[in-house]
């Protein structure tokens, strides 16, 4: 019995040979399905036409197509694939393994640092994460981490570019959907750790007042870098003669510019203030990200038009005495306040599951249709490529997956998916391993 | 003691059991998931003296029985977590030594972390607390239930079997490498064992000496009670414990990650004639799921963790559903604060990953925990005579759109939402106005906020 129960999830994955792969040209006309297109009401018995990679039609008569293989799937859901706005998918395979990671670069300011020419399009985590239905990832070249301090200037605070990723390709170069999407920034944080930590790694107690100023010497330099490039910039304008490239700050000429925005990390309210505040003064752009509170923010966030990336709902109170369920009500807190909002994981391992972080914010409070939408449209509008991906549109890329269900639920299945209309395969080094040691005599 | 002080000590206990006594609660027309016994729609449940006494659909309980309408809601047995480590007081890890059997997580429970509440809130009602991985045989375990408000004495399940914690792999060998130990100690401090080799060494040698240890014992009170006056051998606080676990009065609890060590702790427990209880975290167990099930032992693996380690590399979120179709008994566990909130929805991921049924999901972090920590004649389904640990969801606890509503706990309840939202307000006010004094009351009006918590070391231990 346990035999035959296995053997039929994968029925539809042997099916997909590398060679059927290679042949795709990415047309195909997916029948009898209920769509959810996201941005526009549910349709019954649906079909959608994807020619050459780009969704060409969509509704409940559309005829088959010369080179368009038909797929019927009657009774299935299709949904944009999911995006996961902030992950080191393909930078980091054994986190714990330091010559597996490639993030963290040594230096303040890495701005030039670009996560796609390090994102290795054979690491296990690509089709591991796709499993869940996602299609998309932000692969940032920061963990986030805030580690040791590394003498005055503190850690790592610009780690560098991060990219738009397709989770399937032979090269990176092909899975990218949009290099440099977002610099990645560490804000400075007042780091009062506990007086045992202290004592622990032997050094010096540092008080509040100590941490604060810090934590103003590092705006300060932060702002100097900032000042840095403008003056690169009209420099290099003014093809002066004594003029020297540099690649450093060149990289910050589209974030000065307002062009490239700002994965600012500010997890607490003060900072989250501190920052908009900081990207007024820099007149940058700017998404908050990994926010732990709204606290005052909402309105200012909403006032200033700017979006936030979410990190795991699923977490804990960051104080003892914060309401139990504070993490799960934060995303409709930003809801209510009329913020633009998406999910991230933040990390690798757990790159899968953003679906079930968007589905708990729901439990909480925030409608699911919103809930849906911050892991495909808002995504994609945020990352700025809602021209390519994140809903079920005319002349976007035929990113779909088909379930038999709510893709933000654990017990749906992800039965097929589709990459600019290509179909790829569900399966994993997890999926293998479950097929092989069930057969273990 | 005289009769004067044994008088009130009786009245003391009596006044405590009668407060104790739990009231009656009809909970009526829910979707019942006894996870033993089917699905019973529309159905009633009635608590009385903290154990469940009857469910059916035309169940009624006494007038005075305070009645809860769970029209629409669910109703499932309180959650099971089979690894946690909430609310263990400072560290987890006595990192010393390689064999740690004398130190005890009991000593240390905090019943006040606030943990416990958390967990509560997410349906979680019992909690197998565990010695961190950092030693090959490592501490005594406590199983407690989450009786939020009470004294760490009276967490305790009443008589649950005591445990004992094992680790196996990188974790007990990390100390006895440099450069990677808890502290980045160097060379000279490195702790044995250094390999894998050395943790199977530390178990044999340890469970060698226990077992002469008890023979010696065995031989003392068999010349006692031959009459003869035989100088004791010498208590030995590491060895008590392991003796108990030959006499099987004490469960292991081991974690491991490869499929090597798994097998080589299955031989070298037959080999000493002793039973691993559960095998812990046990990420390649699906490889060894046959040898697993021949030894008896449980396994209470995680729903989805893998690549955080080398030793998680080869992890498959397929793990526990081949591990239950080859004939393991198998629990989700936490192993943290957090994950502890939601084991529901871990248990939902074994329908994506392996295709479990329902109640086969929802078996993980219920019956199946129980059994393996021997506790499911009174806990993990809701089943007459049981203990009335039950859990009201809103929706299909399967579902992650659903949220926990009220648990309880004996038959008390210990967590409602409602009340915790009401309550929020007035604990609000109470900390506006515990700050301004605090701030009245230092001359120079500056609070200092580097003052650690309670909890501030806990923070950069990790133990999975």
């Amino acid at each position: 019995m346990g035999r035959k129960f296995f053997l039929r999830p994968f029925g539809i994955l042997f099916a997909l040979s590398w060679t059927t792969l290679a042949a795709d040209t990415g047309s195909v006309l997916i029948r009898n399905v209920t769509i959810h297109p996201v941005t526009s009401g549910e349709i019954a018995n649906g079909s959608v036409l994807v020619l050459d990679g780009k969704i060409a039609e969509i509704g409940t008569k559309v005829g088959a197509r010369a080179g368009a293989r038909v797929v019927d799937c009657h009774g299935l859901h299709l949904y944009p694939g999911l995006i996961n706005a902030a992950t080191n998918v393909g930078l980091s395979e054994i986190s714990a393994v330091r010559d597996t990671v490639d993030l963290d670069e040594i230096g303040t300011y890495n701005p030039e640092l670009r996560a796609e020419v390090a994102f290795n399009p054979s690491s296990e985590h690509v089709e591991v994460t796709r499993a869940s239905g996602i299609t998309s990832v932000v692969s940032l070249p920061g963990s986030g981490s805030r580690g040791p301090r590394r003498g005055a200037g503190g850690g790592t605070l610009i780690s560098g570019q991060g990219a738009v990723m397709h989770l399937d390709g032979w090269t990176w170069e092909g899975m990218a959907v949009k290099r440099g999407a977002v610099m990645d920034l560490l804000f400075p944080q007042i780091q009062a750790a506990p007086r045992q930590f202290a004592a622990l790694a032997g050094g010096p107690v540092r008080t509040f007042a100590d941490e604060e100023k810090q934590y103003r010497i590092e705006l300060q330099n932060l702002h100097e870098f900032f000042e840095a490039a403008r003056r690169y910039e009209k420099a290099k304008s003014a093809r002066s003669t004594d003029f020297r490239p540099d690649i450093r700050l060149e990289a910050m000429i589209l974030v000065i510019g307002g062009k490239m925005p700002v994965f600012i990390r500010a997890e607490r309210e003060r900072m989250i203030r501190d920052a908009v505040e900081f990207a007024g003064r820099e007149q940058i752009k700017v998404i908050i990200a990994d926010p732990k509170e709204i606290g005052s923010t909402g309105a200012l966030l909403k006032e200033k038009n700017i979006p936030v990336v979410l990190s795991n709902t699923l977490q804990l109170p960051m104080r003892d005495d914060d309401p139990y369920d504070a993490p799960y009500t934060l995303p409709n807190e930003f809801y209510k306040a009329g913020v633009k909002f998406c999910f991230g994981t933040f990390d690798v391992q757990f790159a899968r599951n953003v679906p079930f972080e968007a589905a708990q914010a729901a439990a909480f409070g925030l409608p699911r249709e919103e809930a849906l939408k911050a892991v495909t449209v808002n995504s994609a509008e945020i990352l700025g490529v809602a021209d390519q991906i994140g809903s079920i549109e005319k002349g976007k890329l035929g990113d779909l997956i088909l379930t038999d269900g709510d893709p933000l639920e654990a017990k749906t299945s992800i039965k097929r998916m589709f990459i600019a209309g290509r179909e790829v395969p569900l399966s994993s080094r997890h999926t293998r391993e479950y097929e092989k040691w069930m057969n273990r005599p | 003691m005289t009769i004067r002080r044994a008088l009130i000590s009786l009245t003391a206990i009596t006044a405590a059991a009668f407060n104790a006594r739990a009231e009656a609660i009809l909970i009526r027309n829910a979707t019942v998931l006894t996870v033993t016994k089917g699905t019973v729609q529309n159905g009633n449940l009635l608590i009385q003296d903290g154990k469940i006494a009857a469910i059916g659909k035309d169940i009624s309980g006494p007038s005075d029985a305070t009645v809860v309408d769970a029209t629409g809601k669910f109703l499932m047995p309180g959650i099971i977590d089979c690894h946690s480590h909430t609310a263990i007081e400072g560290g987890v890890n006595e990192g010393t030594v390689s064999d740690s059997s004398m130190v005890s997580v009991e000593d240390v429970i905090d019943p006040t972390d606030i943990n416990i509440y958390r967990g509560l809130a997410g349906g979680l009602t019992v909690s197998n607390v565990l010695h961190g991985s950092a030693n090959a045989i490592g501490g005594q375990t406590e199983v407690i239930k989450l009786r939020w408000g009470k004294s760490a004495k009276e967490l305790a399940f009443e008589g649950a079997k005591p445990g004992i914690k094992f680790a196996l792999g990188e974790n007990p060998k990390r100390q006895g490498q440099p450069q990677q130990g808890l502290f980045n100690q160097g060379a000279q401090d490195r702790r044995y064992p250094g390999t894998r080799m050395g943790v199977e060494e530390v178990i044999r040698q340890s469970f060698t000496e226990a077992k002469n240890y008890q023979a010696n014992w065995k031989d003392y009170e068999a010349r006692v009670a031959r009459g003869e006056h035989p100088i004791p051998p010498r208590k030995d606080l590491r060895l008590e414990p392991l003796v108990e676990v030959l006499e099987n009065k004490r469960y292991v609890h081991a974690h491991c990650y490869r499929s090597d060590e798994i097998l080589m702790l299955l031989r070298v427990a037959d080999e000493m004639g002793f039973k691993i209880r559960t095998l812990q975290h046990v990420l390649e167990g699906y490889k060894v799921a046959k040898e697993i099930a021949a030894h008896g032992a449980g396994a209470s693996t995680f729903s989805d963790w893998w690549s955080y380690k080398a030793e998680a590399y080869d992890a498959t979120p397929y793990n526990a559903a081949i591990m239950a179709r080859k004939g393991v008994t198998v629990s989700l566990n936490s192993d943290s604060d957090e994950l502890q909130r939601h084991l529901n929805l871990e248990a939902a991921k074994t329908m994506r990953y392996g295709g479990l049924s329902e109640t086969e999901a929802l078996a993980m972090v219920t019956v199946n925990p129980a059994k393996q920590l021997g506790i499911e004649d009174k806990v993990g389904s809701i089943e007459v005579g049981k203990s009335a640990d039950l859990v009201l969801f809103d929706q299909h606890p399967l579902s992650n759109y659903s949220k926990a509503l009220k648990v309880w706990i004996d038959g008390h309840e210990y967590f409602d939402r409602d009340k915790d939202l009401e309550t929020r307000p007035k604990l609000q006010d109470e900390k506006k106005k515990l700050l301004e004094k605090e701030d009245a009351e230092r001359p120079n009006g500056i609070r200092d906020r580097t003052r650690p918590t309670a909890r501030g070391l806990d923070a950069g231990e990790e133990s999975n």
